[in-house]
């Protein structure tokens, strides 16, 4: 079983992920360009001839076909140039590095907020002996589960924007702020510059959509944790550990915990991924600057090298986390650990 | 004449849940201090689940429905949850079956071992890593300074199993439960296993509770033991008595059914069915009706 696995892995996940990336630019250019929705038809002026159409058409390289287009697309972008939005008038790469740091950001503290309550309320419901504990958890896990994250930032709107106005319902930062960052990150160089009133108005303005995306995920992190948690209780190494006399707390802390997160940070890990997708909606409910609202803006417009950038980021980013997943079994289980 | 180090006197378990299937029926023994006493029998006869209830370890789904442990003359069954969780570790302690799970995959083999130094005699540092070593001289592992510092997936089954005896004498209990400790190994290391289990229970006069379904392993070690099916004791005494003139049919089937060596060429004989159904129609009479568990 000593497989030298790390030793491996890199190599081999990159290369998966290069072919990966490359068959999601394929096969989102392929269907980007069979779809119904023409870019140049929202461009144009209600008066323009045929001949402006077919001029502005070959302007975009859209008279070409679709391999044509491709090569020509693919050539660029190895060298980094994504092409410029056909609606912003703006390079794509830019628009979304712009755009970027806000999401991460929102997703990061989003996770946060998920492993602590998720984690939190696991470890709470095995180690309550209370019956009323344990049936109140498991019940609000259930509707945690059933909620999907819209409903939830909807409802965070209603009830803390609107009934009692008390957090920001849009953007990400007051602009009345000045901030000369360096970076778009706000609220990690915030933190770093050590600017409170920066990180307070950005954490305001983060807080629902964070908790709306991060309760769903909260709540299957809870599920699954607590089914591993129950297992690991039942192994032998549990039980000789009890009887050494060690309590309910530190058995669970010290010994189970660990080995129940392995199977629980597999799947957070690919949810993780599905919060970006999440993003898409809950950003634009909060007018948050992130990429899932420029997603929505470049569909909108039909905006094809804007949204096939999109695709390679969102793909880049779930690549990302699923190997960020794998390097940290490694340093939760000692058995993949030595090459 | 005193109190055995252990006695088990009618003691019953169930399922906790409808139809309350009974698991153990009115069982009785005792152990006596430095005895090494079997618990034999097939799959499903409740030995483990007596040597659970000793430990207070058994699963959710079963509860003990009546009769008392003694343990030097105190019942285990209504102890005080803190005096028990006291007297468990320290004065009794397990060997486990699967010495797979049985140690934490996550962590070291030396924190495991010492945990009950640790926990319970607070010894740290360079005192507490001699007696470490010591503990693993005495289960003869060499080199014993590397395999401290070892995960549990790098060391073999022999190997965990000497770590987990080691680990059950280390705070030098009066009494230890071995839950068929050898059935999880390879036959060659089983026997070393065997001689080492019997050596450290002489030299520290521990009385032990050896669960197992092998009355080969049981020739080996046991002085004295307790024949179980469906929960109820069938035979009870000296060892070396039972295994040569076996009073009940049901224990004569149980030795013919295990391979021996120098009976070479007669085989193994299946239990015969007709001892069964006898025992099934004695187990009806005691009133557990169909609803019980054979």
């Amino acid at each position: 079983m000593r497989v030298p696995f790390l030793a491996v892995l890199p190599w081999r996940s990159l290369l998966l992920a290069m072919v990966t990336l490359f068959g999601v630019a394929v096969v989102s250019f392929v269907l980007l360009r069979v779809v119904p929705g023409d870019p140049i038809a929202m461009m144009i002026s209600p008066g323009a001839s045929p001949e402006d159409i077919m001029r502005l058409r070959a302007s975009y390289g859209l008279d070409r076909s679709i391999p044509v287009q491709f090569v020509i697309w693919l050539g660029h972008a190895v060298t980094g140039d994504f092409g410029t939005s056909i609606s912003m008038r703006q390079d794509v790469m830019h628009l979304i590095a712009g755009r970027l740091p806000a999401t991460t950001e929102l997703t990061l503290l989003a996770l946060v907020i998920a492993l602590v309550l998720g984690i939190g309320t696991a470890v709470l419901s095995t180690l309550s002996r209370r019956k009323l504990v344990g049936a109140a958890i498991e019940n609000g896990n259930g509707i945690l589960l059933a909620v999907p994250d819209f409903v939830w930032a909807l409802t965070f709107v209603v009830l803390f924007g609107v009934a009692w106005q008390i957090l920001p319902i849009s953007g990400r930062i007051d602009p009345r702020i000045s901030t000369d960052f360096a970076t778009n990150f706000v609220l990690f160089e915030g933190l770093l510059r050590l600017r409170p009133a920066v990180v307070g108005d950005v954490l305001a303005h983060m807080i629902m959509p964070a908790f709306a995306l991060a309760l769903p995920l909260a709540a299957v992190i809870m599920r699954v944790l607590k089914g591993a948690l129950e297992a690991e209780g039942q192994q032998d190494y549990a039980l000789l550990a009890k009887i050494r006399g060690r309590s309910k707390l530190r058995i669970t802390l010290q010994e189970t915990l660990r080995n129940a997160l392995v199977p629980t940070l597999a799947l957070t890990g690919v949810q993780f991924t599905f919060m970006f997708g999440g993003t898409v909606i809950v950003e634009r409910i909060f007018s948050y600057p992130g990429i899932g609202n420029l997603a929505i803006d470049a569909v909108i417009n039909r905006d094809l090298p804007l949204i096939q950038g999109l695709i390679l980021v969102f793909g880049l980013i779930f690549i990302l986390i699923n190997l960020a997943v794998e390097a940290s079994f490694a340093m939760l289980n000692p058995r993949l650990r030595h090459g | 004449m005193s109190a055995p180090l252990l006695e088990i006197s009618g003691l019953s378990a169930r399922l906790r849940r409808p139809p309350h299937s009974p698991l153990l029926r009115s069982v009785s023994l005792t152990v006596a201090a430095g005895e090494v006493h079997g618990l034999v029998g097939e799959s499903g006869a409740g030995k483990s689940t007596i040597g659970k209830a000793i430990l207070d370890i058994l699963p959710d789904a079963i509860e003990l429905c009546g009769g008392t442990i003694r343990f030097a003359g105190e019942d285990l069954t209504t102890m005080p949850a803190a005096r028990l969780r006291k007297l468990l570790g320290t004065e009794i302690a397990l060997i486990p079956q699967d010495p797979m799970t049985a140690l934490n995959p996550s962590r070291q083999v030396g924190s495991q071992l010492t945990d009950g130094l640790r926990l319970r005699r607070g010894l740290k540092g360079a005192a507490l890593k001699q007696k470490a070593i010591e503990l693993l001289r005495d289960v003869q592992i060499a080199d014993p300074e590397r395999v401290l510092a070892l995960y549990p997936h790098e060391i073999s089954g022999g190997m965990r199993q000497r770590i987990l005896i080691a680990a059950a004498f280390s705070l030098d209990p009066k009494l230890i439960i071995a839950d068929e400790p050898t059935t999880a190994l390879d036959v060659t290391v089983q026997k070393e296993v065997l001689r080492m289990i019997r050596n450290m229970q002489k030299i520290h006069g521990t009385g032990v509770v050896f669960v197992t379904h092998d009355l080969g392993v049981v020739a080996q070690v046991c002085d004295r033991l307790t024949v179980l099916y469906g929960g109820m004791v069938v035979e009870q005494g000296e060892t070396a008595a039972i295994l040569a003139s076996p009073s009940h049919g049901y224990t004569r089937a149980l030795i013919d059914a295990t391979p021996r060596h120098d009976r070479a060429g007669t085989g193994m004989q299946p239990i015969p069915a007709g001892i069964v159904a006898d025992l099934k129609a004695q187990l009806s009479r005691y009133g557990f009706g169909p609803s019980g568990h054979v």
